[in-house]
Parts: structure tokens; sequence; C-alpha cells
């Protein structure tokens, strides 16, 4: 997949989520752009084109939305979602949180640092696949990114 | 007077022979005795013709007596006293005695009586002067002191300060009574303050292991609700596309496991869901607000029965007072207690749901009554206990964790839940109120 033509960012650590998110995309034909990262360093390294993604992405081809998880190893999702906010370069990308728990304690943290969305990942399958497709319908067709 | 008339009767008395025998030695010896009477000013002896026979002072001039014997008697002349004495010897006048008193003498004897009296009035003033000297330096200064010293140390708190004491008199006594006193408070308050000390140390440190433990506690609730959701949310997602994906794959046996599955996995996850809920309600801070009760009652049951299907539920609602408390954990008591009557009333025929309150000693008891399955009351003690249930799965789905976070609220709020029941007859909860309330919302009975 060309870097340049992602429109899904995908940060999430576990795998068994991260297939579910993906799967339930592919179903409505949401994930053809989707890219999956599984730590908070790589996504913002995709991000802001650095390390392995320097040279091969520009930042002028942003995604429409980045799905980011909060419990990551090395960097969590609070670190990447303020280095975002905190970029004028990137401030106006959409950032959906994507969380287990709904006891999470930084959840105003996050929207505090500007989180456009935070979603608690439901455990019924049914929830969740529903959940999942909304977020796609919503941020890749109903949204209006910024130019 | 009397006293010029007397002295008259003596010298003329004693002057019958020296007029008898003519003897002007002797008269003006008798008149010099008057020396002794300094008020006397003038005295003279007249003879039996009228002439000044002697005369007293001697060296006074004759002019300063009148010129011949007057009537006897004395009078008032000229601020003087005078007046005639007839000197009288066997019937016979033998002439007469002129007396002149001066009235300053009287005076004087008033301004001695005067002096005299201002001397007394004097002396009584200087000595009640120096007995209240004494006394005061002996009583009062001691008292007045002690006063002093009870004001400083009621104005600045320092019970430290000591009276002085000065005597050991009964107020010398009351002095030591008082610092004794004194050093009792100073005693009992370093006691006090020494136990105040400890306590907020204490206080602090008993905080602190609390916070720490409430904080671990919310780590671990944390933890437990992402780290036991997550896993969990793959076991249902992927039984869930086997059987959506391979259902044609799967034979009914193996259908009915992954159903199986399913369902455990499904209860787990409201399990995990109920325990976080029960825990946070026990972390959490009342914060009390006017909490309209008959409108959250209306609103609970139109959000547990929605009205597409309405069912054949009768619904009695009584006199539901306004009460102050946590409007979100009143609403989950609501929410928790109505639902039970709705679901233990489910299977009846006319299931009937009556909601009330009635006001009792200082508080206001809330109930929900229903005429379903209801329960033995042997287990009554086993009703708000987390994850106790009276009823299997298969009859009624739950955790046993409702009632158990009803108990909780409300005990939060100082108040007590209590239950009654037979089987098969339904059910009635209570739960009490401390009076804090608002007047009663009106009366208001809906069929729903």
């Amino acid at each position: 997949m060309n870097p340049n033509s992602v429109e899904v960012l995908l940060v999430e650590d576990n795998i068994t989520d991260a297939e579910l998110t993906i799967r339930e995309l592919k179903k409505y034909n949401l994930a053809n752009n989707l890219f999956h990262v599984k730590d908070g360093e790589a996504a913002l390294d995709f991000i802001f084109c650095t390390g392995p993604f320097s040279g091969t992405r520009t930042m002028q081809h942003a995604p429409r939305v980045i799905l980011l998880d909060i419990q990551m190893p090395k960097v969590n999702g609070i670190e990447v979602l303020e280095k975002i906010k905190s970029d004028p370069r990137t401030r106006t990308l959409p950032v959906v949180i994507l969380t287990s728990s709904k006891e999470d304690p930084d959840i105003k943290k996050c929207y505090d640092l500007g989180a456009n969305s935070y979603i608690v990942k439901p455990v019924n399958f049914e929830r969740f696949a529903a959940a999942i497709q909304n977020l796609g319908y919503y941020w890749l067709l109903l949204n209006q990114r910024p130019i | 007077m009397e006293n010029l008339s007397t002295i008259g009767k003596i010298i003329a008395a004693n002057s019958t022979a020296a007029l008898a025998f003519d003897n002007e030695g002797d008269a003006k010896e008798i008149l010099a005795a008057l020396k002794a009477e300094p008020h006397i000013v003038a005295a003279g002896l007249y003879d039996r013709n009228g002439r000044l026979f002697s005369r007293y002072p001697s060296n006074s001039g004759p002019d300063a007596f009148p010129t011949g014997p007057g009537p006897a008697g004395y009078q008032f002349m000229h601020a003087h006293l005078e007046g005639f004495q007839p000197v009288v010897a066997e019937k016979r006048q033998l002439g007469t005695l002129y007396l002149k008193s001066d009235l300053g003498a009287i005076y004087e004897r008033f301004r001695v009586y005067g002096f005299l009296v201002a001397l007394v009035v004097i002396l009584s003033f200087l000595s009640a002067w120096l007995l209240s000297k004494i006394l005061q330096k002996n009583i009062s200064q001691p008292i007045l002191a002690l006063a002093e010293t009870a004001k400083v140390v009621s104005d600045q708190k320092d019970y430290s300060v000591r009276a002085i004491k000065t005597g050991n008199d009964e107020v010398g006594l009351l002095t030591d009574a008082f610092n004794y006193m004194l050093a009792q408070i100073q005693e009992q308050n370093r006691t006090l303050s020494n136990f105040t000390q400890d306590l907020e140390q204490r206080v602090r440190r008993r905080t602190a292991q609390w916070e720490v433990a409430n904080k671990e506690l919310e780590a671990f609730s944390y933890s437990i609700s992402h780290d036991l959701r997550a896993p969990l949310r793959g076991v249902i997602g992927f039984v869930t596309i086997l059987e959506d994906d391979y259902s044609s794959k799967l034979d009914d046996e193996a259908k009915r496991i992954t159903g199986i599955i399913k369902n455990n996995a499904l209860k787990m996850g409201q399990l995990i869901d109920d325990l976080l809920a029960f825990s946070r309600m026990g972390r959490q801070e009342i914060e009390k607000t006017n909490i309209p009760t008959l409108a959250m009652v209306d609103a609970v049951i139109r959000q547990i029965v929605p009205g597409n299907k309405d069912g054949n539920i009768q619904w009695v609602i009584g006199e539901i007072p306004d009460i102050k408390g946590d409007i979100n954990a009143i609403r989950q008591v609501w929410i928790n207690l109505i639902s039970n009557a709705v679901k233990y009333s489910a299977n009846k025929e006319a299931p009937q749901i009556e909601i009330g309150s009635f006001g009792r000693d200082a508080e206001t008891v809330f109930f929900v009554k229903d005429n379903g399955v209801g329960f033995d009351e042997k287990y009554l003690n086993k009703l708000f206990k987390v994850f106790q249930r009276l009823h299997s799965a298969d009859e009624f789905e739950g955790t046993g964790v409702g009632l158990a976070i009803v108990e909780k609220i409300i005990s939060k709020h100082g108040g007590k839940v209590w239950a009654e029941g037979t089987k098969n007859q339904g059910a009635r909860f209570y739960f009490s109120f401390p009076d804090e309330r608002s007047e009663f919302s009106k009366q208001d009975t809906l069929n729903r």
C-alpha cells in the first residue's frame, strides 16, 4: 500500500482487537486504505514521517482518521495524542480514542488534550461491530476533513 | 447671758463690803478678779449715788462706762452684752455693778465648738480613709490583682500565668485555689493538645493510607476492566465470526457449543461490569442536590418499560416526596428496585407494582411492592449481599449485584434498606431516608 494513500491509521497493540476491527471495517469496504501500527512509537514515526517512514510518505497526505488505543507499550496513546494535538502541522487530524475500559481515568485528559472522540470498545461483539461500522462510516464518508 | 448674770451676782456679792465701807482698793481688787473671764471687757461699780466708784480694767477711761447705773438686767448693745446688777446687802441697795461682755467670747465659744466638730469630722474621715486604705491593701488589692490575672488568662488564653499571693488570709487562700485551678487547666490543655496532635497525626496517616489504598483500588478496577474485557472481547468476537462466517461448516452440536461459549463469555462481561459498578459506587463521594423523586421514578419506569412493550403491568404510584441526595446514585436505586419488580412479576397474569412512601420518626420510607414471585424470608440475610441470588439464572437473569448496590447507596445517604416477601405472593422493598426533605410533591396515581 502506498503510505501516502492511507485513510485510516489504526494504532492498536492488541492483535485480536486489531483483527476484529479490521475485519469489521473490511465488511463494509472501509479498510482498503487502512494502516495498522502496533505501538505509539510507530504511530509517531508514521504521522511525523520519521524513522522507517522518512522519505516514504509526506505529511501533506494525512489520514482521514486515527484510531488510537491508550494502553500500549513504549509510547502510550496519551503521549501520541499530545504530540499530534500540540503540533500545528497535525493539530487538525481527527483522533478517535478506542479503549477497553470505561473506568479509564484518562477520559477527561484525552478530551483536554483535544481528542475528537472517545469510544469504549464493547465486550459484546454485536455492539462492537456496530461501533466500528459507525466509526468507519462517520469518519471516512460523513465527516468533512479540513483542507 | 446666764454666764454673765452669774458672774455679775458673784462680783456684786463680793463687792458689798467694799461699797459699804467705801473701800476703793478692795473694789478694785475684786474687779481685777475678772481677769479670769477674758470675755468681760469692762466692769464698773457705782455707789448708791450713781457715781462710778471703781472700774475694770483700771486703766480704762470713765468715757467707756455709762454715766449712771441703768435698770437691772442684761441686753445686747452694739455687738456687746452689757447690763447692770444691783449690789444689795441686807435688803439695802449699796450700789450697782456694771458688766460689759464681748460677744466675741460667745463667738469664740461657737468657733471652738465648730472647730471641735470640724476636727471630729476630719478625724473620722481621716480614720475612715486610713481604714479603707488598709482594707484595700489587704483585701481589695489582692482581689483586684486576682481579677486582673483572670482577665489576662481569659483574654490571652495563657494558662501559664499565675496570680501573686500576698498573704495567708482568705484572699491568699483564694489565690491559691485560683492558681491551682489554672495549673489544672494548663495540665488538661497540655493533655488535650497532645491528644489532638496525636489524633491529627493518626488521621493524616490513615488518610494517606486510605488515599494509597483508593489509588490502588482504582488502578485495580481499571486493570480488571481493561485487561479482563479485552480477551473476553476476543473470545466473543471470534466465536461470533465462527457463527456468522462458518455456519455452513458447523453441525448443530458445534453451533450449540459456540452458543454456550458466547453466552458464558457475555455473562462474564456482565459480571465484570456489575462488579466495577459496585466498586465504583463504594468509592464515589455522594453529592447532594434536590431530587424531584416523582419525576425521576416516572422517567425510570419509562426507561425500563418502553411504551410499545408496555405489557399489562398496573402501576400504582402514591405519595413520593422530593429528597436531597446524589441524583445519579438515587436514580440507580430506583432503576434497580423497579427493574427487579418488573423482572420478578413478569410471569404473573396481572402484575401490579406499587411505589410510594410514608413518614415515620424523622425519616421518610420509600417502597416498591410487587405481586411477583416473591422470596422465602429465611433467605432475607442474603438478599442485599453482593453476588447472592435467590433465583437461578435459568429462572431469572441477573448477577446479584443490583440490591447490593442499592444497599450501598442508601447506607451512604444515612438510610437503611430492608425487604419483606412471601414465596409466590410478591416482594416489598423499603429504603429509609433521614429527613432533610423538601415539601411533598403532589400525590399522583398513574395507570399505564
